[in-house]
């Protein structure tokens, strides 16, 4: 299980390190405006995660083929982010994995599917 | 909401992006890694690449400058002040290393309507500089009811 906690200025570096500067996730007062709670992580970020937490766990970053993320819940800064992996089955050297992403008790994305080469395949 | 179906199997010019070692590092620190291959030189080296490996979620960085000009576009005709992103999936053929010329295509590939909400799907395809796949990329767009 990979664990993080993303602080208060991260969705601003990552709008850098991205290129995508859409204010729901970096202008609190903006996010308010269109009904949102405040700042909302960037689901690529947690799409990032996701993908971190396979290429860690398999020692290998050209390990990961695919991944294919729902996005449903809003994740926030400044509050930890857990992602779980459970190998679903494997077959010819590829795993697939379901992951799912909880914040404050509640899955923030609960549909992802990864393919990660194992066995050095 | 009645969704414009017209544009779909538009395809929008290539869009060749650079990949720049201090770029692949701003981004795998924004995401939180740690992994040698993308920060070290000489690491990379070592493991037989050219330079610092770029996370596979780089793929972001460099297939958006040729995604972006289509999610504008006025034929496709989304309205921004109702986008969410809905999902995302990309495939990964190979490693992008820092140096690589990366030459991604857009094309809008399906438009549907349900519940009056308007779903936009892109694909874009990414090859290197000498035209090999490195990487797939399907963008899932809703566009909520009015």
């Amino acid at each position: 299980m990979l664990k993080v906690t993303p602080d208060r200025y991260l969705t601003v570096r990552y709008a850098g390190a991205s290129g995508d500067f859409n204010p729901i996730h970096i202008d609190e007062e903006f996010a308010r405006s269109v009904g949102l709670p405040g700042r909302i992580l960037h689901g690529l970020w947690m799409m990032a995660q996701c993908a971190r937490a396979q290429t860690e766990a398999a020692g290998d970053p050209a390990a990961l083929r695919r991944l294919d993320v729902t996005f449903r819940g809003m994740g926030v800064p400044e509050a930890e982010l857990t992602v779980t992996s459970t190998v679903r089955e494997e077959r010819d050297g590829v795993a697939t994995v379901d992951i799912v992403v909880e914040q404050n008790g509640r899955a923030i994305i609960r549909k992802a599917e990864a393919e990660v080469a194992v066995g050095g395949g | 909401m009645a969704v414009n179906t017209d544009a779909v199997g538009k395809q929008f010019p290539p869009v060749t992006y650079a990949v720049g070692r201090e770029k692949v590092r701003e981004f795998a620190r924004a995401v939180g890694e740690t992994e040698p291959l993308y920060l070290d030189v000489e690491a990379a080296r070592a493991a037989g690449y050219r330079d610092v490996v770029a996370p596979p979620m780089f793929a972001v960085v460099y297939a958006m400058p040729a995604l972006a000009p289509a999610m504008v576009d006025p034929e496709v005709g989304i309205d921004f002040s109702r986008l969410l992103h809905g999902g995302q999936e990309f495939v990964w053929r190979r490693l992008v290393v820092a140096g690589d010329e990366i030459t991604t295509t857009a094309e809008l590939v399906e438009v549907s309507e349900r519940a009056g909400n308007g779903f936009y799907t892109f694909e874009t395809r990414s090859v290197d500089q000498e035209g090999a796949e490195v990487c797939v990329g399907r963008w899932m767009n809703v566009v909520r009811a009015a």
